[in-house]
């Protein structure tokens, strides 16, 4: 038998397709449902992770993603890092607005995913890629 | 160090030579490996078939398997590697059934006092250890098309479109929404109502584990068709973290109609059409 997941370190997934995407998303449900993370917070956190792995991919170029199980003491929770090095976000504020797109989807996937997590920190310059971590905490 | 077209004259006229030998061994290696799980009589004809192409293909074919001499060598090995992935062997012993045939070259050099050179022995396991390659691409491109066909049946089989009540087709959801398959949901939802002539559809999303945007987006586009059809559109089966996280996405449904559960749907669209739905009392205890 092997030990199921590794909470200790962080787990990459390259992401380079659609399926990638997928595969995303069922490690960080693995991951959250690891760390006892509430069904609602389970589904926010994977939902979250889906919309930024396929901006990785769409407009990153595609990238990785890293998992990491973090704790501070009085909770545990989960940090995805997406990580492409794609020609980066020119304009933060308007990429961040609701509605705003240049690909044709709803224009709600970064903007969303910043209200379903609880931590959500961009890096960003055109030409330099983008990086942006996300946490999702226990309660 | 490659083989020259003069060294496979050489293993042509070994072959030739020791014809009935070298099949008979062949044969016999490549069942020990294969474990009884192919008859004999059909080894020694696919075993007898490999033999005959490669002695047509000539020493020029044999020293380059791409030229068009050995054109008949390249579609028996590949024949048979296709046939053994459809059977289910393993790679390991698709290629087994070709360097098998080293283990005979040398058996005729030890016991047979075939003539071989040094040189010779390492220039013919050369040559066999490419037509093992050549049937080992195959094998992993038919295992891939087989995967591909897999996938495609996987595709239709998720899909269906229920007809649940007189003018009413349901699409129960299950899985991953990806823009192949939201397609093929749509297409199939479209066909479905133009052939039932149904003005209600329940798009019902109890088995979707995550509704981000592309998921919703794929959902509002099939939701927008329907309705130029003529069709009202029902989406159920919201459970309360998708709704949640429906809400803090953002994502709008405008006046599409949603409902927890399937039964409710329906329940709506009876409602809509007049037909009374009541509950039934539980039977009371006597």
């Amino acid at each position: 038998m092997t030990a199921g997941v590794d909470l200790g370190g962080p787990q990459t997934q390259a992401i380079g397709s659609d399926e990638d995407v997928v595969r995303v998303r069922q490690l960080v449900r693995t991951v959250a449902v690891a760390v006892k993370l509430s069904l609602v917070d389970q589904t926010k956190l994977v939902t979250a992770a889906s919309e930024l792995a396929r901006n990785t991919l769409i407009y990153g170029g595609g990238g990785t993603a890293e998992v990491t199980v973090v704790e501070d003491g009085r909770r545990r929770g989960v940090r995805i890092v997406f990580a492409d090095s794609g020609p980066g976000i020119v304009d933060l504020g308007l990429a961040l607005t609701d509605g705003y797109t240049t690909g044709g989807g709803l224009g709600l996937g970064l903007s969303g995913s910043r209200r379903l997590v609880d931590d959500f920190d961009i890096q960003t310059a055109p030409g330099e890629g983008t990086r942006i971590t996300i946490t999702k905490w226990s309660r | 160090m490659a083989l020259t077209a003069d060294g496979g004259n050489r293993l042509v006229e070994l072959l030739t030579g020791h014809g009935e030998r070298v099949v008979q061994r062949w044969t016999e290696v490549v069942a020990a490996s294969l474990r009884g799980r192919l008859s004999l009589a059909e080894l020694r004809l696919q075993v007898q078939e490999l033999h005959a192409s490669m002695i047509n293909a000539g020493g020029a074919g044999l020293a380059d398997l791409q030229v068009p001499a050995a054109g008949e060598l390249r579609a028996v090995l590949a024949d048979l590697s296709r046939s053994r992935a459809r059977q289910s062997f393993t790679a390991t012993e698709t290629a087994v059934s070709i360097y098998a045939l080293k283990d005979v070259l040398v058996e005729l050099a030890e016991t047979d006092g075939a003539e071989l050179s040094l040189r010779d022995v390492v220039d013919f396991t050369g040559l066999v250890d490419r037509m093992g390659l050549l049937t080992f691409e195959t094998y992993v491109q038919t295992r891939e098309g087989l995967i591909a066909d897999q996938a495609e049946q996987l595709l239709e089989l998720s899909t269906p479109v229920v007809k649940i009540w007189d003018g009413v087709v349901a699409v129960p959801l299950v899985g991953t929404l990806d823009s192949a398959r939201a397609q093929v949901v749509m297409e199939r939802l479209l066909q479905t109502l133009v052939d039932t002539g149904s003005p209600y559809a329940i798009i019902d999303i109890t088995g979707v584990p995550a509704v981000d945007t592309q998921v919703a987006q794929h959902i509002l586009k099939t939701v927008v068709a329907a309705r130029l059809m003529g069709a009202d559109c029902i989406i159920s089966g919201i459970r309360p973290q998708i709704a949640q996280t429906i809400v803090a996405l953002g994502i709008e449904f405008g006046d599409i109609a949603t409902k927890a559960s399937l039964a409710d749907a329906l329940r709506h669209v009876l409602r809509l059409t007049g037909v009374e739905a009541s509950r039934r009392h539980p039977r009371r205890e006597a």
